[in-house]
C-alpha cells in the first residue's frame, strides 16, 4: 500500500504502470483506478488555478487509514493513493485511487469506498481562481 | 500545559494567523482551546477540529505537547 502527496503535476497512468510492475504477477485480476482531474468551470465560472492546501501528516494519515480500513474490509492485494497539493490548472490530475484485487467486487468497492472517504475526511482545501477573483471551494459534490 | 494551535484553508485566513502556542493551566478540551483563541467568538457549528491529527470534538480531552487543529469541510479529491 503506498499514500503520496506530490506537490508538481503527475500522470496517473505511469505512475499505475510504474505501481504495478511491481505487485505480484498472476495474483491480481482486477485493478479499479479512480482519477480526478481539475475542471474549468465551478458554479457557473471560468477556473483558471487552483491551490490545494493540505494538513501535512494528517493528510497522509488520514489517506493511510482510510486505505487500512478498505484492507481490513475487502479482500485486497494492493492500493495506492496519490494527491496532488499546491498550485494547480485546469486538466491536471488531482487524485488517482487505485485498488487491486483478485476479482472486480472488491477492487471497484474498495476503490469507490476510499475515494468516497477521502473526499469527505481527509484534510485537504480547494481555492480557485475565478473571474471574480479567489474564492475557497466550500464543500464537495455529493457524488 | 502547551498546547499548539493550528488553523487551515478559510479560518486561517479568518483568524489572520497560522497557530498559535497556548501556554496555560486552566485548558482541559478542545472547547477550552478554542475559548482562548477564539477571540470571545463561539466554535462555528461547520468547523471540525483535530487532536494530534485525529479527528475530536469540542469535548475531547488535550494534554500536555497535544497539538489542536481547527478547519472548515474538507474538499479535496
Amino acid at each position: 500500500m503506498a499514500v503520496v502527496l506530490c506537490a508538481t503535476p503527475f500522470s496517473p497512468y505511469r505512475e499505475l504502470e510504474a505501481y504495478q510492475r511491481n505487485l505480484e504477477a498472476g495474483k491480481f485480476g482486477a485493478t479499479a483506478v479512480f482519477v480526478g482531474t481539475m475542471r474549468d468551470l465551478n458554479l457557473g465560472d471560468a477556473i483558471t488555478r487552483m491551490t490545494l492546501e493540505h494538513y501535512p501528516g494528517m493528510a497522509e494519515r488520514r489517506l493511510r487509514e482510510i486505505a487500512g480500513e478498505a484492507h481490513l474490509r475487502w479482500d485486497l492485494l494492493d492500493v495506492l493513493v496519490i494527491h496532488r497539493v499546491g498550485e494547480i490548472h485546469p486538466n491536471d490530475s488531482i487524485v488517482l485511487v487505485a485498488a487491486w484485487a483478485a476479482h472486480r467486487g472488491p477492487a471497484f468497492d474498495a476503490c469507490r469506498y476510499i475515494v468516497e472517504g477521502l473526499k469527505h475526511s481527509a484534510p485537504f482545501w480547494k481555492k480557485e481562481a475565478s473571474p471574480h477573483g479567489e474564492r475557497w471551494v466550500e464543500s464537495n459534490t455529493p457524488s | 500545559m502547551t498546547i499548539r494551535v493550528r488553523y487551515f484553508a478559510s479560518l486561517r485566513e479568518k483568524m489572520g494567523r497560522i497557530e498559535d502556542t497556548l501556554v496555560a493551566e486552566d485548558i482541559a478540551t478542545v472547547a477550552d482551546v478554542w475559548k482562548v483563541v477564539g477571540g470571545g467568538l463561539p466554535l462555528p457549528e461547520h468547523i471540525l477540529c483535530a487532536v494530534n491529527m485525529e479527528y475530536a470534538e469540542p469535548h475531547t480531552g488535550v494534554s500536555e505537547g497535544d497539538e489542536v487543529a481547527f478547519f472548515p469541510p474538507v474538499t479535496g479529491g
